[in-house]
C-alpha cells in the first residue's frame, strides 16, 4: 500500500523508476539485517510457539499435544518456584539499581579532583566476565573465612550463610548484580553533563533547595534515560542466567532458591531435552516480560519527560 | 585524599559562600572515594587469593594482604586446564564476531541513514523492537536449526549470526552515519561512484570511531559469553575461557588460590584492553544519543 501511495506522489515516470530504484538499494544495503531477522529472529519466534504446543524431545519429530504443555507448567512445582524466584530478583534488584544508579550518577557527577578515575574505577567491574565475578563473589560470601562475614564480624554480627541459606542467596544475588551498576551510571552522568545550567542558577535564585532542585529539576531532565535502564533492567532481570548458574553450580540451589526461570527453561531444554515444555516456558516467560515493559512503558507517561526546553 | 583535604584551608579567606562550596567538594570526593573504593574491593580481593599460598587461603580471619607471595597458583590455572588451547578459542569466536557486527552493522545503517527508500522508516522501527525481545524466547529454535546445520560443537553458532548486525549496533552506526554531510556522498555520486563505492571509500573511512566503538563492544561480549557457549559447545577441545573456567571450578570447587588465578588471567587481557581504549566505551554512549 505504502509503495502504491509513494508512487502517485511522483508524477513522472523517472522518478518512479528512481523509487525503485532506491528501495531496491536500501534492501540490499539492510540484506544482512534482513536475512538475520528472517532466520534468526521471525523464524524462531514462530517455531517456539509452534513446540509450545507439542512434545518435542528432540530424537523424535514433534507431536502437537495442544495445551498440554500450557496446563501442566501451572502444577509444575519447579517452575511456580522459579517464576517466584524470578518475580522476587525484578522487583528488588530493579528497583534497587535503579535507585543505586542514580545516586551514584548524583555522587560522580560533583566537582572534585580524580573524578575521571573515580568514574573509571567504578565502571570495571563490568569488564570482568560474569563467570569470574560469580566465582570470585561465591569466594566473598563464603560463611567462615569469607570477606562479607569477616567484616561483620569485625562490627560483632555474626553473617548469614548467604548464597548457602535459601533466605539470603536471593539477596546475595541482587547484590552482585549491584557491583556492574556502572554501565548505567555513565549513561546518567552522559545526560546530567546536558542538563542547562540556567535551570540551576534561576531555581538557586528562588530559593530552591538542593532536594528541591535535584526533584524538580534534575530528575525530570534524566528520567528518559531513568526509564531507559528500568526497561533494559526489567528485561536482563527477567532472563538472569550465568551469576545464578555460577554460584549453583547450574542447580538453582540451595533448595531452588536460585532456580530462575532462564536457568530453569535452560534445564529442561539442554539437560532433559523436553523442548516443547520448554518452548511454553519461555513463551510465559516471555508473556511476563512483555506485560511488564508494557506498563512500565504506560506509567512512564506520567513521569519521563521529553521536552527539555 | 590528603590535597583535598587540605583544600579548605585555601579558601577560609574567601567568600562564605565559596567556602560551603569547598566543604561541599571535600564530603563529595570523601563519599565518591568510599563508593569507588567498595567497587574496587572485590578486584583486590581476587588478586590478593590468586597469590596467597594452600594454607593462608584457608586461614580464619582471612589475612587481609597475602603474607607470602605464593606464584604456584598461576601454573596450575595454565596447566590444569588447557588455557592456551581456551583462549584460543575464545579469541576467535571474539576477534570474528567483531569484524563481522562492525561490518556488517556499518552496511546496514548506511542503508537506514543515507539511502531514502520507502517503508525505511516503518522497517527501522521492527529493528529497534527486536531489542526489546528476549532472547529466551528464540534460544530454542534458533539451538535447533544450528543442530540441523552441523554446527553444534562448533564455534559457528556463535560467530555466524554476528555477521548480520546486532540490532544495537545499527542503530548505534545509524546515528552516527546521519551526523556525516549528504554533500560528500552527493560529489562521489555525481563523479559516478556506485552506492556500495561510496559506502566503501567515503563513508566507511569516516566513521572509523564508530567502527572501533562496535568492534570493541562485541569483542568484550564474545570473550565474557557464558550462554553461548554452553548451548553449543560440547567438546572440551571446542571450550571457551568461560565455560573453561565454569568446568575447573566444578572439579576444584575448593582450590579457591588457583582458581582466583584462573579468574584473574582471564579477566587482566580484558582490562588491558579497556585502559587503553577507554574512550571508545564512553563515545559508545554519545554516539547513541540516550543522554536524554
Amino acid at each position: 500500500m505504502s509503495i502504491l501511495n509513494a508512487n502517485a506522489l511522483r508524477p513522472k515516470g523517472r522518478s518512479r523508476k528512481k523509487t525503485w530504484q532506491s528501495l531496491f538499494l536500501g534492501l540490499a544495503f539492510i540484506s544482512p539485517w534482513i536475512i538475520g531477522f528472517l532466520s534468526l529472529v521471525l523464524y524462531p519466534f514462530g517455531a517456539s510457539l509452534y513446540f509450545s504446543f507439542t512434545s518435542y524431545n528432540i530424537l523424535s519429530e514433534p507431536q502437537w499435544i495442544g495445551l498440554q504443555n500450557y496446563q501442566t507448567l501451572f502444577a509444575d512445582p519447579r517452575w511456580v518456584t522459579s517464576i517466584k524466584n524470578t518475580m522476587y530478583y525484578v522487583l528488588v534488584c530493579v528497583p534497587v539499581g535503579v535507585v543505586l544508579a542514580v545516586a551514584l550518577a548524583m555522587v560522580y557527577h560533583q566537582r572534585m579532583p580524580g573524578r575521571n578515575l573515580m568514574r573509571t574505577l567504578m565502571y570495571v567491574p563490568l569488564i570482568v566476565p560474569p563467570v569470574a565475578t560469580g566465582i570470585l563473589w561465591l569466594w566473598m560470601f563464603k560463611p567462615i573465612g569469607g570477606l562479607f562475614n569477616t567484616v561483620l564480624a569485625w562490627c560483632g554480627i555474626q553473617g548469614p550463610t548467604w548464597l548457602g541459606d535459601p533466605d539470603w542467596a536471593k539477596i546475595s544475588l541482587v547484590m552482585i548484580a549491584q557491583w556492574a551498576v556502572g554501565g548505567n551510571v555513565l549513561l546518567l552522568l552522559a545526560s546530567l553533563a546536558d542538563v542547562p545550567k540556567q535551570l540551576y542558577e534561576a531555581a538557586e535564585i528562588d530559593g530552591a533547595t538542593l532536594w528541591h532542585r535535584f526533584w524538580h529539576i534534575t530528575l525530570p531532565m534524566i528520567s528518559p534515560v531513568v526509564l531507559f535502564i528500568t526497561i533494559t533492567g526489567l528485561i536482563g532481570a527477567f532472563q538472569a542466567f550465568t551469576e545464578a548458574f555460577i554460584v549453583s553450580g547450574g542447580q538453582g540451589g540451595p533448595a531452588d532458591s536460585t532456580l530462575f526461570a532462564s536457568l530453569y527453561i535452560y534445564q529442561k531444554a539442554f539437560r532433559d531435552f523436553d523442548m516443547g515444555y520448554a518452548s511454553a516456558l519461555s513463551w510465559v516467560l516471555f508473556l511476563g516480560i512483555l506485560a511488564f515493559t508494557g506498563l512500565t512503558f504506560r506509567l512512564s507517561r506520567k513521569w519521563v519527560v521529553y521536552d527539555r526546553s | 585524599m590528603i590535597a583535598a583535604k587540605g583544600r579548605p584551608s585555601h579558601t577560609q579567606s574567601t567568600a562564605p559562600v565559596n567556602k560551603r562550596r569547598a566543604a561541599g567538594t571535600v564530603l563529595a570526593f570523601l563519599v565518591a572515594s568510599l563508593i569507588t573504593l567498595s567497587f574496587a574491593v572485590p578486584l583486590y580481593w581476587m588478586l590478593i587469593t590468586s597469590v596467597k599460598g594452600d594454607t593462608e587461603v584457608f586461614l580464619t580471619p582471612p589475612t587481609l594482604y597475602p603474607h607470602a607471595v605464593v606464584w604456584e597458583n598461576y601454573t596450575k590455572a595454565l596447566t590444569n586446564i588447557p588455557f592456551f588451547e581456551y583462549l584460543r578459542n575464545t579469541l576467535v569466536y571474539a576477534i570474528f564476531s567483531s569484524i563481522g557486527s562492525s561490518l556488517s552493522s556499518a552496511l546496514v545503517a548506511y542503508g537506514f541513514a543515507k539511502i531514502r527508500w520507502v517503508g525505511r522508516e516503518w522497517v527501522f522501527n521492527i529493528l529497534l523492537g527486536t531489542m526489546l525481545l528476549p532472547g529466551v524466547v528464540t534460544m530454542i529454535p534458533t539451538y535447533l536449526i544450528f543442530r540441523d546445520l552441523g554446527w553444534t560443537g562448533t564455534l559457528l553458532p556463535l560467530i555466524v549470526p554476528a555477521f548480520f548486525g546486532g540490532a544495537y549496533y545499527i542503530f548505534l552506526m545509524r546515528q552516527f552515519i546521519q551526523t556525516m554531510p549528504d554533500e560528500l556522498a552527493e560529489a562521489a555520486r555525481i563523479d559516478g561512484c556506485s552506492e556500495f563505492g561510496i559506502f566503501r571509500r567515503i563513508i566507511l573511512p569516516l566513521i572509523q570511531p564508530a567502527l572501533a566503538v562496535v568492534f570493541l563492544q562485541q569483542f568484550l561480549l564474545a570473550f565474557k559469553d557464558f550462554l553461548g557457549p554452553l548451548i553449543y559447545l560440547n567438546d572440551p577441545s571446542q571450550y571457551t575461557l568461560s565455560l573453561g573456567l565454569q568446568q575447573f571450578q566444578g572439579a576444584n570447587g575448593q582450590e579457591w588460590g588457583p582458581l582466583m588465578a584462573c579468574a584473574t588471567i582471564f579477566t587482566v587481557p580484558l582490562f588491558v584492553l579497556f585502559f587503553f581504549t577507554q574512550r571508545y566505551f564512553v563515545e559508545g554512549v554519545t554516539f547513541s544519543g540516550i543522554k536524554g
